[in-house]
Formats: structure tokens, C-alpha cells, sequence
């Protein structure tokens, strides 16, 4: 699998006067990881955004063992045409600093809050500098991602700390008033916690806490061997566990440089797709059931049952997890599971198709969905919001087309193009969405080619590290692992859409009745787990 | 409306007693989970007069459990029938259902939420993250423990995640 490198970021860093090193030991050599120097770091991302490039994520990690350099921090972005690419800087250790570039992507800043929590490098010119998945009550220098931290022992709250509150974005106005929610929710759902600000019926300002769900996956990857770590990567967001499993496999198989036999790489599509049937499925059920239109809920959640009596039989797993391995599928399918497979996925879409006319056409739902929870399209597109959400709102990235991978170089991946950005509008594109997965499964299965399910794996060098991107339900699912000496994994950094996507929410409820927030929050459904890591 | 009746009529009752032939209702599955609805019913009957109000806490789950929860309260279990229902506060629950590993930012909301409850104060730790960290591994800086190791637990159900059947039969052994 040699492609060639790609070359065109550098040009362009270049012709700004940024230099550029090229780092033989990342892969794959179409997005490549690129040094640059530390002075030249907030350049390079404004000269990113000039490029018309989208911001992909923002992290740090400590170096390998055969490099002096104590710390580096990556950054990702992607260009529609010219794809991904990353760049890196060191840091050192002595005396941790950065420039922050959320000036030029609004995106980054919390991954910045992240970094300076997780590391104690100090970002300069944060506009927003309070902690963010490191809670109240930890220990001022505890900084988890540190080698010299001790991450196998439970962390011991501070006493002294415990009284602490966050520094939510207070208002002295008088007819404002402040609704806290969460971490624990009313329904059956993950925590984290919102602050309201509201004047008479409608939100003012939503101010999201999240970091509950916190559980130090990025360091319990430390060390482990490639199938524990797959295991683990499978559960940094159990609902989109194909997704996670997929970009953790694949970022592994880059680095290795292998590539996996056609027959796998077309059911691990099989099982994506499924995945995101299933979700939005259920997702248009349960937005419907928030605003009392319980039948669509009755019917969604049968639909999906359904699905997933399938999946145990045909996969195992109800969930689909455990799925992928690393060079292929854990599992192979009979003729006669795909023919199960296919009529199922073409009834269900059918199914579907007849509940989204009879939803279309109920005033009772459509007069609250209609309208309700707008991101703009300048918004969106800033944001650099992803999945469902940003190609209802007008911006329309997706990691099948351009991380350019199996099996969707083959497919003509159909993108509905959303503009309203709104909740009907995010719902419409899910009902696209199931209508397009269930096509590309049929299609796939039909044309299911012989073949392995399994390459064996060889574990790269110690120091070699991968990038993956992979389109999971709730869009662009990015992946970055570095390799120990042993074949185990050194470091792992992922960021799930939900990073990205949560910013949005925060925009769609301002001036929206309180009672309609559960209807624009599930509307958008990001996960808290696959945040918080 | 016509319509939403019309499909109500078409899918008829799919829940699992009633043994129609719907495509997954293999006969033998369904009569096992008859007869616990059944046994849980009773239970509830007896203990909670006919009434028993779940309050689920997240303490750390990566959302694949919560997924079963929800399953058990589709058509087919219809897991309410038995008198089961989630409820949206503590205040007023029989039991708590907890689910992942205890994070260390989860571990007060946790506690508190327990202490709010009235007594019998039932708790049931769902999956293997509850009841042993799970893949996230008890050697964690972010983890506080298994829910046993932060609130009483009385009962246990592994699997990742355990199907709704399986939530169904450990809510039952919890009453017992
Ligand atoms: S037991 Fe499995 S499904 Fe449940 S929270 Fe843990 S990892 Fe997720």
C-alpha cells in the first residue's frame, strides 16, 4: 500500500516562510506528519486556515524512548482536496509552553484546556483558561499524561480543593436567572452537567461542564499489547464502538504498513454502515419521543432491536463490538448471513422510508422540530463542525471521501447536503443517512469478493507511528498511536466527533425555550464518553 | 392519523410473550422470558406493591450498557409491563442501577445519589465496568473502583453489556 507523500502542505508552509521537516516514521506517506519549529506553531495553523484547511484536533505526547525531545504537540487538519496532514513541534520539558491557536480554530481551545490539564504545558493566549477534564478536586499538579506520573493507583482528591467550584460564565442581570442540570440526568443517559442562563422561557447562554465520564483511556493504553488495546479502543464510545475499533485498527495497520484483504476491509464497511443504521434509528425515535410523539419512538426502537437480534446472530454481539481485529474482521459471513443481511437492511430502509412520510406529514411533531436549534452555516463552517450535525448546517466534511480508504474508494458515498440547521434539518439528513447506509451494505454484501478475513500482523518498530481517519455514525473518528519497543502501544490519542460537536450544541440552544433543550440536545446525541476519554 | 393507526395495526404486538410469529420470536426464547416476567412481576408485587422505580447512574459506562437499558424498554421486552420504570429522581426509587466503573469526577455524584435514596436502597451493578472496572482496569488513576468498592452493592450482572433478558434476570435476583 505505497502512496505517494504528500508534499503540497509543505509547499505551502514553505512559501510562508515556516520550514518543514519530514518524518520518515509516520505513515501512511499521503498524510503526513511534518516538524515544524515551536516559534513557527500559531503561523502555521493561521496559515492553515488561509489554505482553506478544516481543523482536525490538537494534542501532545510525550517522545518515545530513543528521542531526547521530551514532549511534542501534533496538530491535524485536512484540506478537501489535498487531504490530511499533521505537524509537530517539541516542547521542552523544563519550562512547557505553547502558543495557542484558537484564534484561528475556534475548535482547538478545549483540546488546549486538555493539554494544559494533561500535561501542565501552558498555553499562551488562551482566551479561556480554566481546567476542563481535570475536575475541582484534583491536585493542582497532578498532569495524568506525564511519564513521571503515577497513573496505576486511584487518584486522591484534594481536601483542601473540595469546596471549589467551576467558574461558569456568571450575569448580574437581575431578570436572568441560572438553571443548573446534571451530572446525573433525568433519563437514561450519560453525565455531565449544564448551566443554564435564562430570562423568562429562553436560554440565554448553555455553558456545558463535561469530564465525568473521564477514565484515563489515553494513559491505560500505555503498554498494552495491540488485542488489549483494541478491546479498550472498542469502548472509548460503546454506541459507536465499530467506528472506534475501526480508526484504532486502521491507525495501527498504517503504522505497520500493511494492508488488509478486500473481503475484510468490505464487512468492516458492512458493520459500520450497520452501526450508523442503527443509531440514527434509534436517534429519530428518541428526538420524536421528546417532543411526545411516542409512536415514531415505539417503532424506531423496534427497528432497531431488530437489528441488533441480527447482529448477535450474524456477528455475535448485539453492539457489533469486538468485531475488528487488527488486519481484518473477527468474524466471516456465510452466503446465507449476507442474504439475511441484505433482505434485513432493505426491509428496515423500507420500514423506515414509510415512518418518515408519516412524520413528514404530523403537524404535532413537525411544528416543534421545524426551526428549533439553528447553527448557521457561518457557524458550522467555523466550528468545523462534523457528521450529521455539519451537513445539516451547511458544512460538509466526511472521512469516507477524504481519508480515501477502504471500502469507500470503491463506493460513490452520497452526502445530503443540509442548510437549515436545524432539528428537522439534522433529522431529515439521518433519514438520508439510513436510506445511503442501507444502499452501500447491499452493495457491498452483493458483491462481497473471496477472500482472507485476517492478514497476519507484524508489529512495526519501536518509535513508528499512524494517523487514521474513519467516518464513523457521528462523523470524522480521528486516531494517532505511536509504537513501544515490544510491539506494544506507546501512545494513543483519539478524538471522537463529539470533541468538535458539543461546541455546536452550545450555539443551538441560545434564545430556545428551555423545555425544547432535550429535543436539540438529542438532536445532535454527541457522546459524553467519547469526549471525556 | 389514519396512517399511524394503520401501521400501529400492521407490526400488531410484538412483545415477547405473546408467541405471534414475528420474524424473531423464536418460540422457546420467548417462553423463558414469560415466565421471568412472570417471577419478576410477582416479586414486584410483593415487595414494592406492584411498583418498582429504578433511578440509573451513569458512573462512568461508555454508553454501551445505557444502549441495553434502553433496549429492554422497547416493544419487545417492554420491560414496564412487569412494573418496572425508570424514574428521573432518587427521591422516590427502590433501586439503583449503576453502570461503568466508578470514575474519580462520577464517585460524588455517585455517593450522593445514593444517599438520597429511601430505604430498601437496592443497588445493582450492571456490567462488567461495574462490577470489576472492566477493560478500564482497576490500575487506573481515573478510576475510583468497582461501584462495591464506593456504595453497598446487592447484586451483580457481568457481560459487556449485558443483554436486556440479562438486566431482566438480575433485577429479579436482586429482589430476591
Ligand atoms: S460493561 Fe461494557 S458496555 Fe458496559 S460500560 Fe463497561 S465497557 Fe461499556
Amino acid at each position: 500500500m505505497k502512496h505517494l507523500a504528500n508534499t503540497w502542505f509543505a509547499e505551502q508552509l514553505s512559501n510562508h516562510n515556516i520550514y518543514t521537516e519530514y518524518l520518515e516514521d509516520h505513515h501512511p506517506a499521503r498524510m503526513p506528519c511534518l516538524d515544524i519549529r515551536h516559534l513557527d506553531w500559531a503561523n502555521a495553523s493561521k496559515t492553515a486556515k488561509l489554505l482553506g484547511m478544516r481543523f482536525v484536533a490538537l494534542w501532545a505526547a510525550q517522545a518515545g524512548q530513543q528521542d531526547k525531545k521530551a514532549l511534542y504537540a501534533y496538530m491535524a487538519f485536512v484540506h478537501p482536496e489535498h487531504r490530511y496532514a499533521l505537524l509537530r513541534t517539541p516542547i521542552n520539558l523544563e519550562n512547557p509552553e505553547i502558543a495557542s491557536i484558537s484564534q484561528h480554530y475556534i475548535a482547538a481551545y478545549r483540546m488546549e484546556r486538555n493539554m494544559q490539564d494533561m500535561f501542565g504545558i501552558k498555553v499562551n493566549d488562551i482566551f479561556d483558561n480554566r481546567w476542563w477534564i481535570k475536575h475541582e478536586h484534583w491536585p493542582e499538579d497532578a498532569h495524568p499524561l506525564l511519564d513521571s506520573f503515577d497513573g496505576n493507583t486511584p487518584m486522591a482528591s484534594d481536601p483542601d480543593r473540595a469546596d471549589i467550584d467551576y467558574d461558569y460564565v456568571p450575569c448580574d442581570s437581575e431578570c436572568a436567572y441560572e438553571i443548573p442540570v446534571g451530572p446525573v440526568h433525568a433519563g437514561i443517559i450519560e453525565p455531565g452537567h449544564f448551566r443554564f442562563l435564562a430570562v423568562g422561557e429562553k436560554i440565554l447562554n448553555m455553558e456545558e461542564r463535561l469530564g465525568y465520564v473521564h477514565k484515563g483511556i489515553e494513559k491505560a493504553m500505555q503498554g498494552r499489547n495491540v488485542e488489549d488495546a483494541l478491546k479498550l479502543a472498542g469502548r472509548v464510545s460503546g454506541d459507536s464502538t465499530v467506528g472506534h475499533s475501526w480508526v484504532f485498527a486502521q491507525a495501527c495497520e498504517y503504522a505497520a504498513d500493511m494492508s488488509i484483504s478486500t473481503r475484510a476491509s468490505y464487512i468492516r464497511g458492512v458493520l459500520c454502515e450497520r452501526e450508523r443504521m442503527a443509531n440514527h434509528i434509534g436517534d429519530i425515535g428518541a428526538v420524536c419521543n421528546d417532543a411526545a410523539f411516542a409512536f415514531m419512538h415505539v417503532q424506531c426502537s423496534r427497528l432497531r432491536e431488530d437489528m441488533a437480534r441480527l447482529h448477535a446472530e450474524a456477528f455475535g454481539h448485539r453492539l457489533l463490538m469486538d468485531c475488528i481485529s487488527i488486519g481484518g474482521v473477527s468474524r466471516d459471513l456465510s452466503t446465507d448471513m449476507c442474504q439475511k443481511l441484505i433482505q434485513q437492511s432493505r426491509d428496515i430502509a423500507a420500514e423506515v422510508e414509510h415512518l418518515r412520510a408519516i412524520y413528514a406529514d404530523a403537524p404535532s411533531i413537525q411544528q416543534r422540530v421545524i426551526g428549533a436549534g439553528i447553527v448557521s452555516i457561518e457557524d458550522a463552517t467555523d466550528i468545523g463542525l462534523l457528521g450529521f450535525v455539519g451537513r445539516a448546517s451547511g458544512h460538509y466534511p466526511d472521512a469516507r471521501i477524504e481519508a480515501v480508504y477502504a471500502p469507500y474508494d470503491e463506493l460513490n458515498v452520497p452526502i445530503p447536503k443540509g442548510k437549515l440547521g436545524g432539528v428537522s434539518t439534522r433529522v431529515w439528513v439521518r433519514f438520508e443517512e439510513v436510506a445511503n447506509a442501507a444502499r452501500m451494505i447491499i452493495q457491498l454484501l452483493e458483491h462481497l469478493p473471496e477472500g482472507n478475513i485476517q492478514t497476519a500482523w507484524k508489529a512495526p518498530q519501536a518509535g513508528e507511528s499512524g494517523f487514521a481517519a474513519i467516518e464513523g455514525w457521528r462523523g470524522e473518528i480521528a486516531a494517532w498511536v505511536r509504537f513501544a519497543q515490544d510491539g506494544s502501544i506507546d501512545r494513543y490519542f483519539v478524538r471522537d466527533p463529539s470533541a468538535i460537536n458539543w461546541l455546536g450544541l452550545e450555539l443551538a440552544v441560545r434564545t430556545v425555550p428551555v423545555p425544547d433543550f432535550p429535543l436539540v440536545n438529542k438532536s445532535f446525541n454527541c457522546s459524553y464518553a467519547g469526549h471525556d476519554l | 392519523m389514519l396512517r399511524i393507526l394503520y401501521q400501529i395495526m400492521k407490526v400488531g404486538t410484538i412483545t415477547e410473550a405473546s408467541l405471534s410469529n414475528g420474524p424473531f420470536n423464536q418460540g422457546e426464547q420467548s417462553t423463558r422470558f414469560e415466565l421471568l416476567g412472570k417471577q419478576l412481576e410477582t416479586a414486584i408485587k410483593k415487595r414494592f406493591q406492584g411498583s418498582l422505580a429504578i433511578r440509573l447512574v451513569d458512573a462512568g459506562s461508555c454508553n454501551g450498557c445505557e444502549l441495553e437499558i434502553h433496549a429492554a424498554n422497547n416493544a419487545y421486552y417492554d420491560i414496564e409491563r412487569f412494573g418496572v420504570h425508570f424514574t428521573a429522581s432518587p427521591r422516590f426509587a427502590d433501586m439503583l442501577l449503576v453502570t461503568g466503573p466508578v470514575s474519580i469526577n462520577m464517585k460524588t455524584a455517585l455517593v450522593l445519589t445514593y444517599e438520597a435514596m429511601p430505604a430498601p436502597k437496592l443497588v445493582l451493578a450492571m456490567g462488567d465496568c461495574a462490577a470489576n472496572c472492566g477493560v478500564f482496569g482497576v490500575d487506573n488513576y481515573a478510576i475510583a473502583g468497582s461501584v462495591a468498592d464506593i456504595i453497598p452493592v446487592d447484586a451483580v450482572v457481568y457481560g459487556c453489556p449485558p443483554s436486556p433478558t440479562a438486566l431482566i434476570q438480575a433485577i429479579l435476583a436482586t429482589l430476591e
